[in-house]
């Protein structure tokens, strides 16, 4: 568990944190620009010392200010991955790679062989710095912050200063990353795409305080979530099963809640998916549909009804079937867009069993992988 | 030296000498206060900012006269150095040393502090990261770093050193072969009745080694800059 208290002031800001993540596990710190966001990482390498606070990962005390612990960033095995990778100009990649290496306090279970095989880095080694694009000299920037052993993995909007292709060349490392080395992460993003794929846990933050955590089916339903990102990028994030192949068809049977989805992907039984389900997506009907072209659907039980600017945003629990059962900790929700009149005339209230018609769903990542069989 | 002159080649080995103490002096000097200058703020700063660049603006024979009075044989601090450690620096080449290092001192210290200012500390805080201490950070990083403007310092005032007149003759007088660089070998050629063509071979000899200075100077900075990718 990574354990975060922290106050700071800076000049007119101030920082006021507080918040928990499991380890191991990918926790990203998400919101706006000028949140807080790299003070609040800089508080965790120890570059910035809190006015106030306590820093622990695990059982390891980075900072206490009641108790006067400081353990200077040198010391603390944090890795830090900065935005503008900061790499060492005066090196060449080999050189700035091993220098993070020899520094490790102690040889530790990730090889030097091992990070330049799985950041591809071979074809870069003799290069210098300034001949490197910025997509490769953040993989050398992440293959030299494992190479000190970190305990705790710091990426500051590694992406960032990356345009969309290099971004998409970036990304599947660093999934990589969290699935083959237990380190837990933290990771800084304002851009909500990047969350979805590498995160397990999101803080969410906003001027300087923590505005929601929680996992990150729980914080995609967040009302102080969806008033951070685009409106058509609003929709439930849920885990989803394996559980075989459609005879017919060839698409993947996914078990969402009670119910069942089916997609187009590969991915053997019993593998978990990230699945996210657009809130405009979705389509809401009372009676169970027939003759139509969409063969998605979910039963669920409305649980909320929101006002949301010129639609309503209704929520449904798809893990309980049957009416009455309905909770807010039921199995997992999905939202849906609907129009004020479909509301109304659908007479949509808490409680209401409902069909939910999913158009389309987005695959966001394998969370855990199944049985290697198919 | 075949086409000089044993006075002539004593001159110039007497200069090279001389000069390469004075930024052996320099270095470690220049490098301490450069940094505490740019990395420090603390009273006095301003006052150790002035000290520094006094040489600067006084007379050279004024700056030779001090050194006189503290190094001389009944100074302050060059009586200490004879009864201490038996060095003395009057009347030495050591002596000339130091005074053409006090005197291009704050042309050292200029051209590091800019150098130092233009790092991007956020390189430090990256090798911090990496488990790097102070020491090493400064070795491993921030002297690489500051390469450029360290070398551009130290050949400035390679040349300054070499071209001293005043401080040298006014603290450690004008010695044949023990303090008697090239300008001031080049002053007594002149003061000599019949000695023009003696002068201009001294002045030439000046010329080509200034010149030779600046270009080493050029193709350093080209290497440099081109190892740092700028």
């Amino acid at each position: 568990m990574l354990t975060v208290r922290a106050a700071k002031q800076r000049g007119t800001f101030q920082l006021d944190v507080c918040f928990d993540s499991p380890t191991p596990g990918v926790a990203a710190l998400f919101g706006p620009s000028g949140c807080g966001k790299t003070t609040l990482v800089n508080l965790l390498a120890g570059l910035l010392r809190p006015d106030r606070g306590r820093v622990t990962l695990d059982d390891t005390v980075f900072c206490d200010t009641d108790l006067r612990i400081d353990v200077p960033t040198e010391k603390r095995r944090i890795g830090y991955v900065f935005q503008d990778a900061r790499l060492f100009p005066h090196l060449h990649v080999a050189a700035n790679l091993r220098f993070a290496e020899r520094r490790a306090a102690h040889a530790g279970r990730i090889g030097f062989d091992q990070v330049v095989g799985m950041l591809d880095l071979q074809p870069l080694m003799a290069r210098r710095v300034h001949q490197l694009s910025g997509g490769e000299k953040q993989r050398v920037a992440i293959g030299r912050a494992l190479l000190t052993q970190p305990r705790l993995l710091l990426l500051d909007e590694p992406l960032a200063s990356l345009d969309r292709d290099r971004r998409e060349e970036v990304l599947p490392y660093l999934e990589t990353l969290r699935d083959q080395l237990a380190i837990p992460m933290v990771y800084v993003s304002h851009r909500f795409d990047e969350v979805l794929r590498l995160a397990t846990h999101i803080v969410l933050m906003q001027s300087g305080r923590v505005a929601a955590q929680g996992g990150i089916g729980a914080i995609s339903l967040d009302r102080r979530l969806r008033a951070m990102i685009d409106p058509d990028a609003v929709g439930a994030v849920v885990d989803g099963t394996v559980i075989g192949r459609e005879p017919s068809g060839g698409l993947l049977r996914v078990r969402i809640g009670s119910g069942e989805l089916q997609l187009d992907a590969a991915s053997p039984p019993g593998t978990t998916l990230r699945v996210q389900l657009l809130a405009r997506d979705i389509i809401v009907a009372t009676q169970k549909p027939r003759f139509l072209s969409v063969r998605n659907h979910l039963q669920g039980i409305v649980t909320a009804v929101e006002d949301d600017g010129a639609s309503d945003l209704i929520s449904i629990d798809v893990g309980t079937r049957s009416a009455g059962g309905a909770g807010s900790d039921g199995g997992p929700s999905i939202l849906a867009r609907i129009t004020k009149t479909a509301t109304r005339e659908l007479e949509l209230a808490p409680a209401k069993p409902v069909w939910a018609l999913v158009k389309s769903v987005a695959l966001r990542g394998v969370t855990s992988a199944g049985s290697r069989r198919e | 030296m075949i086409w000089l002159s044993p006075a002539e080649s004593e001159a110039l080995r007497l200069s090279l000498s001389v000069a390469i103490r004075s930024v052996g002096i320099s270095v470690p000097a220049a490098l301490g206060v450069a940094w505490i200058l740019t990395r420090r703020r603390f009273l006095g700063h301003t006052l150790l900012d002035a000290m520094v660049h006094l040489p600067l603006v006084l007379p050279p024979v004024a700056v030779g006269y001090v050194l006189l009075l503290l190094f001389g044989a009944r100074g302050p601090l060059g009586g200490w150095l004879k009864s201490v450690f038996g060095i003395q620096l009057i009347f030495t080449r050591n002596g000339a040393a130091l005074a053409t290092a006090v005197m291009s001192f704050p042309l050292m210290v200029r051209a590091i502090r800019i150098s130092l200012e233009s790092i991007d500390r956020g390189l430090e805080d990256a090798a911090r990261t990496l488990g790097a201490g102070a020491i090493d950070r400064f070795i491993n990083v921030t002297l690489p770093l500051m390469l450029p403007g360290l070398l551009a310092g130290v050949i400035t005032a390679f040349s300054a050193a070499l071209g001293e007149f005043g401080a040298v003759i006014t603290f450690v007088s004008n010695i044949p072969g023990e303090t008697r660089t090239l300008p001031l070998a080049l002053y007594s050629a002149l003061q000599e009745p019949g000695a023009e063509h003696a002068a201009a071979r001294l002045a030439v000899l000046s010329v080509t080694l200034g010149l030779a200075g600046l270009l080493v100077s050029e193709w350093f900075a080209r290497r440099v800059r081109r190892m740092l990718g700028r």
